[in-house]
């Protein structure tokens, strides 16, 4: 895919993840719309996947260890294959296959069952080790919030990663700068973020904007492309509901709001 | 013969033995290698054994990515870690996400002995027992133990295992039949019944031969898998005798005391009796002063049994 494609793939997948959590009412929107860009970079360019074969071997795998933005990733699969697009609209349903959180058991595509903040990335750990020890080649990709950061077990598999020398895992942060309780910074800070994470033996690449399809194309395979002994992790700077007006307002709010079937038609006439 | 074998040599002796046949089997490990045993196992399989270091939650959450690769990963801690530490990253990561980690809890209760509280798990089936999917067992000697490592590791399902590590009373012959599902009625009997597990079944077989003394016939169970229970031997028993003791090495909050009880009230109501931790916390003693202390012995049970016994005449 070429920029062009892959920017109207974006503003697709707004609409998608916007008119999922719409026909519910209610849902994650923000930290789902920050990270529309790097779920289309990775399922659009950079995986080794095939949705006629979600189970294949050897596949690359995808942990959304943010769980809670389960919408966006849905609104990709299903515009990649793996399921019924209309199927969005049924998030949160009795019986549904498409849970607020992710469920490896429910839903074709995906990888890990997430949502408990921390598992998800370690999860992902034991599945590059796994990957290491058949050797088939895959590359484990996992993101994160940067509020999840602040989840002790983080560290845990990251400092195992670090010095496994995991370079088939590659970790993005989908650094929008807010939490549900206000902004990273005042509630538990993450900075110096870039140190952090070299001080446990990884390489980081910082995406200035995290937004910008381009550079996070540029990021991730680069990521994917450097075997060189170490995992990776790309600093996502992204922005809480990007590309949504009434999300991106909502600013530290969007985490977990109303969205009516209007404000669904706003965006629509936003996005095209 | 029975063996008189410590029980962690033979979790380490089958283990090496069904990885010889089995690549898919893989231990993760929390620093607890010379404890556990599989330190012994690191020269022969070394790139199957991953040490995460002192991160239960990572071990467990790092098993679990393994079995959804298509692993069978075998974790070891202290039982106290292997539970109360790792409690939601067994429920989610493992059992709802059903990536079938074998989880073994070694030196359950008092047999922590002198590492004290913070290592007596006096709760871990307690923390477990509500977690939907598990399955949690505890072999109560070395024949047991061996037979049920197969059963284990290839069960359909995550599984949390007791593990006493020392030797422990010979109860079961050699090549028994194990079945993970399936109480065993150790000793028939017709006025009460003692549903034992770990070390307190050779207590409750102890206490049989007593009573027998007295010319009271006790029937004795190891319900060796607390979870899921055996309902249909465990209420047969109580139908038969009309009169029980539940014998633990656990808290009688949460443990198998309150499986029985649940069992029982719903397709047989008979007297219970209890005996187990009384719901405190552990302390740092040798184990033969700690199973007098918290009134776990042979002597307690006898006592208890008369008690249910005296019980059931109230009541009919």
């Amino acid at each position: 895919m070429d920029t062009l494609q892959l920017k109207e793939t974006c503003r697709r997948i707004r609409l998608l993840t916007t008119e999922c959590i719409a026909s519910r009412g209610l849902g994650h929107i923000g930290g789902s719309l920050s990270a529309v860009e790097a779920l289309v970079v990775l399922y659009y360019d950079v995986m080794r996947i095939d949705p006629a074969f979600p189970g294949m071997p050897g596949r690359d795998r995808f942990v959304l260890s943010k769980g809670h933005s389960g919408p966006a990733l849905y609104a990709v699969l299903a515009d990649r294959g793996y399921f019924d697009p209309s199927l969005l609209r049924t998030l949160n349903r009795p019986e549904t296959i498409l849970p607020s959180h992710c469920d490896r058991n429910r839903t074709p595509g995906v990888d890990m069952t997430t949502g408990s903040l921390g598992q998800g990335f370690s999860c992902a750990v034991g599945l590059a080790i796994g990957s290491q020890l058949q050797g088939d080649q895959a590359n484990i990709y996992a993101m994160l919030g940067d509020g999840e950061l602040q989840e002790g077990q983080i560290w845990e598999a990251a400092m195992l990663a670090g010095n496994r020398g995991l370079d088939n895992l590659i970790a993005l942060v989908d650094w929008n700068k807010m939490q549900l309780d206000g902004l990273v910074e005042d509630v538990n800070g993450i900075m110096p973020l870039a140190d952090k994470w070299k001080a446990f033996n990884w390489d980081v690449i910082h995406v200035p904007d995290g937004n910008d399809v381009e550079q996070v194309r540029q990021a991730l395979r680069q990521a994917r492309d450097a075997r060189n002994g170490r995992p990776k992790v790309v600093l996502l700077e992204t922005v809480k509901g990007k590309g949504v007006s009434f999300a991106e307002q909502a600013g530290v709010n969007s985490h977990n709001m109303p969205v009516t079937e209007q404000m669904y038609l706003q965006a629509v006439a936003e996005l095209t | 013969m029975a063996e008189q074998i410590d029980m962690r040599s033979v979790f380490i002796q089958e283990l090496a033995s069904m990885m010889d046949a089995d690549p898919r089997i893989l231990i993760v490990d929390a620093d607890l290698a010379k404890a556990m045993g599989t330190l012994g196992l690191y020269g022969g399989y070394r790139e199957r054994i991953i040490n995460v270091g002192i991160a239960e939650q990572n071990m467990i959450c790092v098993a679990a990515g393994l079995a959804a690769y298509g692993y069978i990963p075998v974790t070891g801690t202290f039982a106290s870690f292997a539970s109360r530490r790792v409690c939601d990253q067994i429920a989610i990561s493992v059992a709802f996400a059903k990536n079938n980690v074998k989880m073994f809890g070694a030196d359950p209760g008092i047999t922590a002995q002198l590492n004290g509280a913070t290592h007596m798990a006096n709760e871990d089936i307690g923390t477990l027992r509500s977690i939907p999917g598990l399955v949690i067992c505890e072999p109560c000697d070395a024949a047991s133990l061996r037979a049920a490592m197969r059963e284990i590791i290839y069960a359909d399902a995550p599984v949390y295992v007791r593990l006493n590590r020392k030797a422990a009373p010979p109860v079961y012959q050699d090549n028994t039949p194990f079945r993970l599902d399936e109480a065993v009625v150790l000793r028939e009997g017709r006025d009460v019944t003692l549903y034992a597990g770990g070390i307190e079944v050779a207590e409750a077989l102890k206490a049989a031969e007593t009573l027998s003394a007295e010319g009271v016939r006790a029937e004795v169970l190891d319900v060796h898998t607390i979870k899921p229970l055996d309902v249909d031997t465990v209420v047969a028993s109580a139908r038969k005798t009309g009169a029980a003791v539940t014998c633990e090495n656990h808290n009688v909050v949460g443990g198998l005391g309150a499986a029985v009880c649940q069992a029982l009230a719903a397709h047989c109501p008979i007297p219970l009796e209890f005996i187990g931790v009384q719901d405190h916390a552990g302390e740092a003693s040798p184990i033969d002063y700690l199973i007098k202390k918290y009134h776990m012995t042979a002597s307690d049970i006898v006592d208890a049994a008369k008690k249910a016994i005296s019980r059931k005449q109230i009541h009919t």
